[in-house]
């Protein structure tokens, strides 16, 4: 069983908060960043498993005993390499996004507008049936963007 | 350092069925000139990985767990595969329906885009999939099962937004990030079991979990069932699910419903029978069962999109298998399997012909299909036995491994027997679901295709009519399926002996440390 130290595991925990704060954000850049930080704190805490830093991790260069556990720094390269890789990925996902979309918020749920649009009372009892997919009511959840409406339009056809 | 004793003759082959994937996808991707040479390699290395994992299935119920140590150092230094009952019959029946599958995706794209005609990003990511999930049923260290999910879900991103349109980057997008937090959490659930216990080997966990204080190894426990909760789309962690799965491509859909929270599920069943074993039935899975089982059936109800009706009763079928899980006994253990068995292959082959019928109508709404039955009766049968299996009517294979989740549940006690009810109360909401397409689907006016409301994606929608390739491919499945229901015999056994070897622990343990102990 290892301890670790406060200043470390302050360290750990405020790389989590943070990074989890920012993945709840809806810029798709602040969850990246978010991806990044929370991966940073997980990166070292696999580190902080090995025990107390200091002590070299490599056999014979050191006072036998006195050498740091070094498979957590195995594991932990081996998981800062994923976590690059898939930063990268979502980067380049997000740049996709805004090449497509024009902005990087992560948008709405098709599925989600139309069941509360198909709650609104006005939606299509006093419409006729023939003009009730084009005399959508206007009044939506407070985004406006173009690409979310046409969205909706696709998933109420 | 102790030399690697692998004492099993057959323990060479556990290496190939994810070295033969990855040296494909590298072949496949030097290759990338020509479409033959991509598709040949592809199929061959399926068979061969499916050849492969029907020996280690008979060697492993014949004459116990093969294992195989990486490097030459044996566990728990070293890295471990481990094959028992379990993973291999996992192992064969997802590596069929990934061959199946890619035999569909090649028959599609040959029939839209002709012969000629290279894709140089799915080949790869295909079998770099398939290498992945190879590794997560084999592997035998929890950061190994942490590289084997990370193989498998990078490709799984790339092939869920590859050439995504406006629309699907959404979809794709909250895939990703959610399978990203997860990931990171399985990787802090890891540095804390290290930190707590000084291996990530499962066999040495096992042994060490128990040493730990109670409270400890509760939070241990519950972290991995967070994670791979999230991976295998348990109620209130599946909200991704239904979202992205219908936004991708047919056969992709198709084979994330297959393969991908199967693998989640398994991960689950080997960590919580190895390291955290029980005596009675676990309350809280029992609840999180009940609540996956009724929320994904009454979602379907809801959909008048096909795939995200098939996505929602996929989450409501991961609860059978929960279910099982919770009994924490033999029989329900190996009722679970033996339901997952079944499941990889069911919901593989409803996902394709739901792309059959859509490739036909040209639409994935419910609504604005109809007559099916007279214009392409053939794609009905196909239809209706995959969806009799999944609401599991007798004789179906659904219904020999319902049977088994039921008889678990009835023989635990007061509450499984309840929840047993609520697994047939599921059952019947998933064939309402489900006839409910049939009825709008297949019966009524024929009605025209609607054209193609993409054009530019790849998939082709709207033709009126069904390659035969493709077909083949899906009632290949179907064929599965249907085995599994006729070797039920068989297949209950082994599942069944499985099961006692989960909670039994010893003959796995045994395998992978050997004399240490």
């Amino acid at each position: 069983m290892t301890t670790i130290n406060v200043i470390m595991a302050l360290t750990v925990g405020t790389l989590f908060a943070a990074g989890f704060y920012l993945l709840l954000q809806r810029s798709l850049m602040r969850v990246l960043l978010g991806v990044v930080v929370l991966g940073h704190g997980t990166n070292l805490l696999l580190q902080i498993a090995a025990g107390p830093p200091g002590a070299p991790p490599v056999l014979g260069t050191g006072i036998v005993g006195a050498i740091t556990d070094p498979l957590p720094q195995a594991l932990a390269l081996t998981a800062v390499v994923i976590t690059f890789a898939l930063t990268t990925f979502l980067l380049a996902l997000g740049y996709r996004s805004f090449v497509l979309v024009g902005h990087d918020e992560v948008q709405d749920d098709v599925e989600d507008r139309r069941i509360a649009t198909q709650r609104m009372p006005s939606a299509s009892l006093d419409e006729d049936h023939d003009h009730a997919d084009r005399d959508r009511p206007s009044d939506d959840d407070g985004t406006d963007d173009d690409e979310a409406d046409d969205d909706l339009e696709t998933a109420a056809r | 350092m102790n030399p690697a004793v692998d004492t099993s003759p057959y323990a060479w082959l556990l290496a190939l069925p994810v070295l033969l994937p990855i040296l494909g996808a590298a072949v496949t991707v030097i290759g990338s000139r020509s479409p033959t040479l991509q598709r040949v390699v592809g199929i061959v290395v399926l068979l061969a990985v499916s050849a492969i994992a029907g020996v280690l299935l008979v060697v492993s119920d014949g004459s116990g767990p093969v294992v195989a140590s990486l490097g030459g150092w044996a566990a728990p230094v070293g890295i471990a595969l481990v094959a028992d009952r379990l993973s291999a019959l996992l192992l064969l029946v997802s590596t069929l329906v990934t061959l199946a599958v890619l035999v569909y995706a090649i028959d599609q794209r040959i029939a839209d885009y002709g012969r000629g005609t290279a894709s140089t990003t799915f080949h790869p990511m295909y079998l770099m999939l398939s290498a992945g999930v190879s590794l997560a049923y084999l592997v035998g260290d929890l950061f190994s099962l942490f590289v084997a999910f990370e193989v498998m879900l990078t490709a799984s991103y790339v092939l869920i937004t590859r050439r995504t349109s406006a629309k699907k980057i959404r979809a794709g997008m909250t895939y990703v990030t959610v399978s990203l937090l997860s990931s990171l959490l399985f990787l802090t659930a890891i540095a804390l079991v290290y930190a707590a216990t000084g291996t990530v080997n499962l066999a040495d966990l096992a042994g060490r979990v128990e040493l730990l204080p109670p409270g400890l190894a509760t939070v241990l426990g519950l972290m991995l069932l967070l994670v791979f909760g999230i991976k295998a789309a348990m109620v209130p962690l599946h909200f991704w699910l239904p979202d992205s799965y219908p936004n991708a491509p047919g056969p992709v859909a198709a084979l994330f419903a297959g393969l991908l929270t199967k693998v989640g599920f398994y991960a689950m069943l080997r960590t919580q029978t190895l390291l955290f074993p029980r005596e009675e039935p676990w309350a809280l899975l029992l609840v999180i069962a009940t609540a996956t089982m009724l929320i994904g059936a009454l979602g379907a109800l809801a959909q008048n999109d096909m795939n995200r009706l098939l996505s929602f009763l996929l989450v409501s079928h991961i609860g059978f298998m929960l279910f099982g899980l919770a009994v924490f006994d033999a029989a329900g253990v190996s009722g679970a399997a033996l339901y997952a068995a079944h499941h990889i292959t069911v919901l593989a082959t409803l996902f394709l012909v739901s792309g059959l019928i859509t490739r036909r109508t040209g639409t994935v709404l419910l609504d604005e299909m109809g007559g099916l039955l007279r214009t392409a009766p053939w794609l009905a049968a196909l239809y209706a036995v995959p969806a009799l299996t999944l609401a599991g009517v007798p004789p179906t294979a659904g219904f020999v491994a319902k049977l088994a989740l039921l008889q678990a549940g009835a023989a635990a006690g007061l509450w499984p027997t309840v929840v047993a009810g609520v697994v047939v109360v599921a059952s019947l909401l998933t064939l309402y679901a489900l006839a409910r397409v049939w009825v709008r689907v297949f019966w009524g006016e024929p009605k025209a295709a609607l054209p193609d409301d993409d054009p530019d994606d790849e998939v082709l929608v709207g033709t009126s009519r069904t390659p035969t390739p493709m077909f083949a491919a899906t009632a290949g499945l179907v064929v599965v399926s249907l085995a599994i229901a006729a070797f039920a015999g068989p297949l209950t056994s082994v599942t069944g002996r499985a099961g006692v070897d989960l909670l039994d622990r010893e003959p796995y343990i045994a395998a992978v440390l050997g004399a240490e102990r």
